[in-house]
């Protein structure tokens, strides 16, 4: 069945630069910079990417940061943990919104 | 000197589909490269195909229905070519080394020919030999090279069996305990970390300053170095692959990570590695898959010394293991 994602797909990121070089050119050499070892190690920031990925559900970046993760050191249960944070980050930020509610309810109600 | 026929003949798996991937020879020729000896001066002893435990990962397909074992006329041929060939290091492997009824007695007569020797250990056959072998390991300063894939339990167990991460980390301590990875104690305890499936090992460095934190924070073990590999798509490894269908992914990314840098320092330029029968191959990867040195069967007591520097390595597709990335050797 035809998708919209495919794994073929991801090593052709790079493709995207072919209409605009430049602005390419400076995005993957910022993007490298960021994922090179700093004061965060580059298993840390592996970390980091896996769980982001889980909250913009990108795919792509699940695929690539899973094998990231595993190549950098780390271990299906920290991996698995990663994804909780960003789960309860997203499930928080819902939830925290349920003052807004409650202070506009009080505020109309009787 | 006693040669036999030249063999060279790749094993292939029945149920292995063609890839497409350049031969590592032609990678080789492309960058006008080529491999051949240096010195050799490591001698790689590997005492047979007989292990405890039956490792997913294990290039040799080694486990406890292999009956290869070397015998005390063999130990003796090597022992005598260790005398002939002034090496400086001795590394002794398996299978289990532990199990073979000889490796006392090797370590007691090929100490005095060598600096350094070294013991490779799965950690769970030395448990089982511990009481026997400890006091010639400590008296004769064998280095103690174990494998400890990664710090996590279900990921050492599922590459190693069930129960064994415990069993390692029991070891680990003992081996603590008698002065073995302790700080002035001259007993060295290094660790070998292989990925737990079709990946890349991380970053040497950075892994060896975690294992230091993690294992010292939580279980109080301490080790010397830490040494990363990348898995060899050969043996029970290669048949994984091929049944989990990761076998062409995992070559293309070997072949795509190729290193022409990396070939310089690659191990088979100063070892010679030694089978359990007594014929000599450039690695044991080669032993792996019967590629005899120079492509000849030769029998280590026909050999007057060490390979001579220049003599090309046998080659194959295996070799892109090593060549990867920064080189995993």
């Amino acid at each position: 069945m035809e998708t919209y994602y495919k794994p073929e797909d991801l090593p052709k990121f790079e493709e995207i630069g072919k209409e605009a070089p430049e602005l390419a050119h400076k995005f993957f050499e910022y993007y490298n910079a960021v994922f090179a070892e700093g004061e965060l190690t580059e298993r840390e920031k592996a970390l980091i990417a896996l769980a982001v990925a889980h909250a913009v559900q990108c795919p792509y970046c699940i695929d690539a940061y899973t094998r990231a993760c595993l190549e950098k050191g780390s271990n299906l249960a920290e991996m698995t943990e990663a994804v909780h944070v960003v789960t309860a980050i997203r499930g928080g930020a819902s939830l925290v919104h349920g003052v807004q509610m409650r202070n506009i309810a009080h505020k109309i109600s009787m | 000197m006693y040669v036999q026929a030249t063999i060279s003949k790749p094993i292939q798996s029945p149920e292995e589909s063609p890839i497409d991937i350049a031969p590592f020879k032609s990678t080789l020729a492309k960058h006008r490269l080529e491999l051949v000896r240096q010195r050799t001066h490591t001698l790689q002893i590997n005492l047979g195909f007989l292990c405890n435990q039956t490792c997913q990962h294990c290039h040799l397909n080694a486990g406890p229905g292999r009956n290869e074992n070397m015998n005390a006329d063999t130990l003796n041929a090597v022992v005598a070519y260790a005398q002939r060939g002034h090496f400086e290091t001795v590394d002794i492997t398996g299978g289990a080394p532990e199990l073979n009824p000889h490796l006392t007695e090797l370590i007691e007569k090929i100490s005095p020919l060598a600096p350094r020797i070294m013991l490779r250990s799965n950690l769970s056959a030395l448990k089982a030999k511990m009481s026997r072998l400890i006091e010639p390991l400590k008296s004769q300063r064998v280095v103690i090279v174990a494998s400890f894939p990664s710090l996590n339990l279900n990921q050492t167990d599922s590459q190693r069996g069930e129960g064994i991460f415990e069993e390692s980390i029991a070891v680990l301590k003992e081996l603590n305990a008698v002065g073995y990875g302790r700080n002035g104690s001259g007993l060295e305890l290094n660790l070998v970390s292989n990925p737990t499936g079709a990946f890349f090992p991380p970053a040497q460095k950075q892994t060896e300053k975690r294992y230091h934190q993690i294992l010292e924070k939580k279980w109080s073990v301490t080790f010397n170095s830490l040494f990363s590999f990348a898995n060899v798509p050969l043996g029970r490894f290669k048949q994984w692959l091929i049944k989990s269908g990761n076998f062409e992914g995992y070559m293309q990314k070997l072949v795509s990570n190729f290193n022409p840098c990396a070939i310089e320092g690659l191990m088979c330029r100063t070892l010679v590695s030694v089978s359990w029968d007594g014929y000599l191959y450039d690695c044991d990867f080669n032993l792996a898959r019967d590629l005899y040195m120079s492509g000849k069967k030769i029998h280590i007591s026909e050999m007057p010394g060490p390979p001579q520097p220049g003599t090309p390595i046998i080659t194959a597709d295996h070799c892109y293991t090593c060549a990867a990335g920064s080189g995993f050797t």
